[in-house]
């Protein structure tokens, strides 16, 4: 935020000066400004049209009975809460967040873990590190729905390679149904949304060590902290702020996704990989029953922004530090 | 520094390629499997010791069209951002503007609204607009996805221009527009490059308004024909990963011939 006050401050003396050599200064300076906004013109009507709009919408939506009669009708009467209400109410709904809890710290929990491993261990200097590195991107570039599409494959429960190869090292007595079961979906699910998560936080990760100055561990071993000792009291202390970042990130990333399950289970099965983004749609695009549908959008956004609102604090905090 | 020899660096390189095996595994997977005969009963071999090329025969005829939807618009939705993002970024990094900060941190937002809660508002307006099953209709509501990120990494980048090469132009003569289009975007011209391709690899992958804003066959991207083949029950697979492949195309070759940009974009959209 203080670049942002900064280049503001640079632009505004620059008007200024450009005022003062000017007979004509106020009138040329509200031309300037014009023209300034027009820049700005297309990106805020755009915020305004899919951004603002939507919000709005989907609060409006969520009182009215807005359903398939709807789109016939033109008609969507008034209903107060009853949305909320009958969503709330719904057997569903404690599932729902339930699994969207699940998920989410599942997932987050995982990928952080593995992703700060790997950038600790990509922080080594050895032949290829650089290459293999830029290489592990790769999960993260694929479009989701084609990664739920081998992910399906692989976790088949009969013909999968994954349950192929753990019979066959003998890891597990008879196939697991991974997809198939209420039991384990949502688990499969977590596991390839952490293998998706992994290249994200380890790039944002690697690049917070590289920020660390490398005299401060040179000083801490002369003092005897190396290994865990360096990384307790100098490594960890020093990547926090880019800790909070990733960890926040992640959960809003996660709380999105709609992609990787729609694939995989399609929520299923019975409702054991439904979240609050796969109900939201189920509401909307399987039920026809929009109202109902943004009641649930709008629980998730509060929950998005909730989470969005710590990491713009954090993110200041940090670029202030 | 410490100094070690290549015979102890070299361990870590055995370990940094066995951990990048196990990351891309599925990626291999996906195009071994694309490259045999699958039937849903018969497990996938671990090479392709006889390339059967059925499933890309089959994805062809079936996903053609698909693929090229997916491409007009990707790279409709590519231009449309640019063409929206390059002048805001611009004026958010020079303008003294007020009330700039909101804007900042509406795009911030922006970024984090659940696509799902976009969807559900635009299939009702794109409804009465007639913008459903329409190349436009995906065209704009794609560009959402590429805008805040596009607006936040070339503005980063503009910040850093220095102020008097475009003062400079400006007493010369030149409009904000000219200066804009003759100074700034060919300098900026890595940041854009950035953006371009970022806002490309989004909209190529998009789902939830490919799902949500068709409801026929008309306008169909890739990723919707890979969804119809996982939400029935899947025979043969053979044809489910050559389109997968195909799909995954460009993201592969972004990532071998731009390396650079995604670098900078992946780590400028989370930190910038």
């Amino acid at each position: 935020m203080t670049t942002i006050d900064a280049a503001a401050g640079r632009s505004r003396d620059l008007t200024s000066l450009r005022g003062a050599q000017r007979p004509e200064g106020r009138r040329a300076r509200r031309r300037l400004g014009l023209t300034q906004w027009l820049f700005l013109l297309p990106a805020l009507a755009y915020i305004v049209l899919f951004f603002g709009f939507p919000i709005v919408k989907n609060i409006t939506m969520s009182f009215q009975d807005y359903g398939t009669r709807t789109f016939f009708t033109g008609e969507a009467p008034w209903v107060g809460i009853g949305n909320y209400l009958e969503v709330i109410r719904s057997s569903l709904f404690s599932t729902t967040l339930i699994n969207t809890a699940l998920f989410t710290i599942g997932s987050i929990v995982g990928q952080f873990i593995l992703g700060l491993l790997l950038a600790l261990f990509f922080r080594r200097r050895f032949p290829l590190a650089g290459v293999l590195r830029a290489l592990l991107l790769l999960p993260w570039l694929l479009p989701l729905i084609a990664s739920s599409a081998v992910w399906k494959w692989m976790l088949d429960q009969d013909s999968g390679v994954v349950n192929q190869t753990l019979l066959a090292i003998h890891v597990i007595p008879a196939p697991i149904p991974w997809l198939s079961s209420p039991d384990v979906a949502l688990v499969a699910v977590i596991i390839v949304n952490i293998w998706l998560g992994i290249p994200f936080n380890v790039t944002i990760l690697y690049s917070g060590l590289q920020d660390i100055p490398g005299e401060l561990y040179e000083a801490a071993s002369l003092d005897g902290a190396t290994g865990w000792k360096a990384f307790r009291y100098i490594t960890w202390p020093n990547l926090r702020p880019v800790v909070s970042v990733v960890l926040v990130l992640g959960v809003v990333y996660t709380l999105k996704v709609l992609d990787i399950i729609l694939g995989l289970t399609g929520g299923g099965p019975a409702n054991a990989t439904q979240t609050l983004a796969t109900s939201s749609y189920h509401y909307s695009f399987v039920d026809f029953t929009f109202g109902q549908g943004a009641a649930v959008s709008n629980i998730l956004i509060v929950i998005s922004l909730a989470f969005s609102i710590v990491y713009l604090r954090l993110n200041r905090r940090a670029v202030d530090e | 520094m410490k100094r070690d020899s290549l015979g102890r660096r070299l361990p870590f390189t055995i370990l940094g390629v066995l951990f990048l095996a196990v990351m891309v595994f599925p990626v291999y997977w996906m195009v071994n499997a694309s490259l045999q005969a699958n039937g849903s009963a018969v497990s996938s071999a671990p090479f392709p010791a006889r390339v059967d090329t059925s499933g890309y025969q089959a994805a062809f005829s079936q996903q053609l069209g698909n693929l090229g939807t997916s491409l007009i618009v990707a790279i409709g939705s590519v231009i449309l951002t640019l063409v929206v993002a390059a002048p805001a970024a611009y004026a958010l990094a020079r303008f003294g503007l007020r009330g700039k900060g909101i804007v900042l941190l509406a795009l911030l937002i922006a970024q984090m609204i659940p696509g799902i809660v976009i969807a559900n508002a635009l299939y009702t307006a794109f409804n009465d607009l007639r913008l459903l099953d329409s190349y436009l209709g995906l065209i704009l509501a794609d560009a959402s996805l590429g805008i805040p990120f596009a607006v936040l990494i070339m503005r980063a980048f503009m910040l850093g221009i220095p102020a008097s090469l475009v003062e400079a132009a400006r007493v010369d003569g030149a409009s904000q527009f000219r200066a804009f289009w003759s100074i700034v975007v060919p300098i900026s011209r890595n940041s854009i490059i950035t953006a371009a391709l970022f806002t490309f690899l989004f909209t190529w992958s998009d789902f939830t308004f490919a799902l949500t804003l068709t409801t026929s066959d008309k306008v169909r991207p890739v990723t919707l024909g890979i969804y119809q083949y996982l939400s029935g029950n899947v025979q043969n697979w053979g044809p489910v990963m050559a389109t997968a492949v195909l799909a995954s195309i460009p993201a592969i070759v972004l990532l071998i011939v731009a390396q650079r940009y995604i670098a900078a974009g992946a780590l400028g959209g989370a930190l910038k």
